[in-house]
């Protein structure tokens, strides 16, 4: 890992960012997480998820979470969206605790799960229709919503003919049309390759942009985290304890080049830190040592 | 053609090829069949009499066993007699291909024996009827409580032990209870295919349902789709195509209880006129109304498998096969 002096750092921010940062936290908050706790009850005792977890999101922020696998990120979203209880503390929604799921809360999950048997836009439909809207309303508003994310040719096709970034996409539009608070996203661009999953990042910002959503994105890549976030929640494992709430110094609007920006880099590098906490020198010591035999022939050289 | 493309391991083959094993599926018993009825070196265990000699209990056209035909034939010729002739041939209850053919042809047009008897598509037709209303009354209770079962865990566990212990009771057990109740018509019938039916279908109804991706509800229930309307808007549409193999398999599971059903009462349908031409040692109409059933069995089958793939188009993993 190389690690320039003159890298400035991830706590500096210029005048522009820090006016942003002013407005977002003069907006309303959207959503309050006090001390939260949750146990997980096994066979072989109980196992803690999450530690006191705090942190508030403001109206139209979009966090990120971020942490080494198994800190209770799945956990933490489940709990927001009212998939799963926990043990102690409150999840606050406009103030409301959170006592089950429900459409003020979308769910966009890392998984496929767009319903089969409905074409694209009947799935887009489904929410609108679960609440009692007409079916030509529901239907105009996905159009609407399938002209914005680009899909409105596969309208009428089933989910198993779109490619892992369309399902996506579609899944965004199914959680946005219903209009919810707050969008919730567990690795949702986990499974694409990484040309379809850096489109899905800036289309999944520009609809930001455009409609009054706030998001929070869990994510276990560095670079996807600091490319969307405004702030950064980074959780720590065994027990899940909030680390750190960075705010991303990178200005807005983002784009590709910013990728090796000062503030990135340096963002970048205190995330590392985090997640990858630097070994210990004895551990390297007892490293083995392979001994190496060639099974080619001397002048069949690779090299 | 090379041998590996043909044992490729769970891989599916080329259309022209699995054409040509179908076929080859049913050739291959017929060809056994063909041959150990029309080739006189195989099988052949009995002789039919063409010349009984001066063998005083033959007669013409008489099937002997091959032993006391060798014997007859030695005693014959040690006295100095007229020899009995005769050709290798297959015991009675083994007819020839052609004659089964033939039998199932004559079957349709020969008019019942008895004034009050059935003409054979009457027979068949009346099976049919027993079928269709066995399965469409297990169906009534089984589809909706094995999709409840597997939505509600309350309802599985009141319900799935106590059909756990009776689906081991073999349901011809119940036939002289169901003619007690029902009489002696259809009633009893009808019941028979229930029982045996019913039972299987709630269970792996249940299971089915049980097998819903659950994410798939999850991603309903924050979409802000309530209890009621999870059922019939993700769960019911989610497992559809499942349910619909079911069915298809469950059906199968209820021609295999036609014959006892039919024995029980006053015996009828197909079963009927089975036993009737066996009493009479008309064994060609037997294996000729044997197939039948087959045949309406697995067409069935096909036909049901066909609207399936038509119905579920959304459902990859039908289309496949
Ligand atoms: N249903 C459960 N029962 C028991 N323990 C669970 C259950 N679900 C999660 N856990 C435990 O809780 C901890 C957090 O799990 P969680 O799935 O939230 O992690 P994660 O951060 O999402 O991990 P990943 O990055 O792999 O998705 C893990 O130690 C896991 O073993
Ligand atoms: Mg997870």
């Amino acid at each position: 890992m190389k690690k320039s002096i003159d890298l400035p750092s991830y706590l500096d921010q210029s005048e522009e960012v820090k006016a942003r940062f002013e407005r977002l936290k003069s907006r309303e908050v959207i959503l309050e997480v006090k001390n939260l706790c949750k146990d997980y009850k096994t066979g072989k005792g109980s196992v803690t998820a999450l530690k006191n977890v705090n942190f508030k999101t403001h109206r139209r922020e979009f966090v990120c979470v971020i942490g080494p696998s198994g800190c209770g990120k799945s956990t933490l979203i489940r709990i927001l969206a009212g998939l799963e209880s926990h043990t102690s503390g409150d999840v606050l929604l406009d103030g409301n605790p959170v006592t089950g799921p429900g459409r003020d809360r979308g769910m966009v999950f890392q998984g496929y799960t767009l319903f089969p048997w409905l074409t694209v836009k009947k799935n887009v439909m489904f929410g609108l229709e679960m609440n009692n809207m007409s079916e030509t309303q529901a239907a105009s508003e996905a159009a609407l919503w399938l002209d914005m994310i680009g899909l409105e040719k596969f309208a009428n096709s089933y989910p198993h003919e779109l490619s892992g970034g369309m399902k996506q996409r579609v899944a965004i539009a199914r959680a946005l049309v219903n209009q919810p608070r707050i969008l919730l996203m567990d690795e949702p661009f986990g499974a694409l390759d990484a040309q379809s999953r850096s489109k899905m990042q800036s289309h999944l910002l520009e609809i930001w942009r455009n409609v009054d959503i706030t998001v929070l994105f869990i994510t276990h890549d560095l670079d996807e985290a600091i490319f969307l976030a405004d702030r950064i929640l980074v959780l720590k494992a065994h027990p899940g304890e909030v680390q750190e709430l960075i705010e991303v110094p990178v200005p807005r609007p983002r784009g590709a080049m910013q990728f090796n920006s000062p503030e990135f880099l340096a963002t970048k590098a205190r995330l590392d830190e985090l997640i990858h906490p630097p070994v210990v020198e004895q551990d390297v010591e007892i490293e083995v040592k392979p001994h190496m035999i060639r099974f080619t022939n001397v002048e069949d050289n690779v090299e | 053609m090379n041998l590996a493309s043909w044992f490729a391991v769970r891989r599916e083959l080329s259309s022209k090829k699995r054409m040509l094993l179908s076929v080859g599926s049913f050739l291959l018993p017929l060809l056994i069949w063909c041959m150990v009825s029309y080739v006189p070196g195989i099988w052949h265990p009995m002789v039919m009499i063409s010349n009984p000699g001066d063998v005083d209990y033959f007669q013409n056209g008489m099937l002997v066993d091959r032993d006391a035909f060798d014997e007859e034939l030695k005693n014959m010729q040690s006295a100095h007699k007229a020899l009995p002739k005769g050709d290798p041939a297959n015991p009675i209850y083994l007819p020839a291909p052609h004659e089964v053919a033939k039998a199932f042809y004559t079957g349709f047009t020969t008019p019942p024996q008895q004034q009050d008897g059935q003409w054979l598509h009457e027979s068949l037709l009346h099976s049919i009827k027993i079928i269709f209303w066995g399965f469409v009354l297990s169906s009534l209770i089984g589809v909706p409580l094995g999709i409840l079962c597997g939505t509600y865990s309350a309802i599985s566990r009141l319900t799935e032990p106590f059909v756990e212990f009776f689906r081991y009771l073999p349901a011809p057990a119940f036939g002289a209870l169901a003619v007690a109740v029902l009489g002696i018509y259809d009633g009893p019938k009808i019941a028979i295919i229930v029982i045996g039916t019913l039972f299987q279908q709630i269970l792996i109804i249940a299971n089915t349902t049980r097998n819903l991706d659950y994410a798939l509800i999850e991603a309903a229930l924050t979409l802000g789709t309530n209890r009621f309307k999870l059922l019939f808007h993700v769960i019911l549409p989610g497992i559809l195509p499942a349910l619909y193999r079911d069915q298809r398999i469950l059906l199968g599971w209820a021609w295999t209880y036609l014959i006892v059903a039919e024995l029980i009462g006053t015996s009828s349908g197909i079963t009927w006129f089975i036993t009737q031409q066996a009493r009479y040692q008309h064994f060609d109409n037997v294996y000729a109304a044997i197939i039948m059933i087959g045949l309406l069995g697995l067409g069935g089958d096909l036909i049901l498998a066909a609207i399936g793939k038509r119905l579920f188009r959304w459902d990859r993993p039908a289309n496949k096969e």
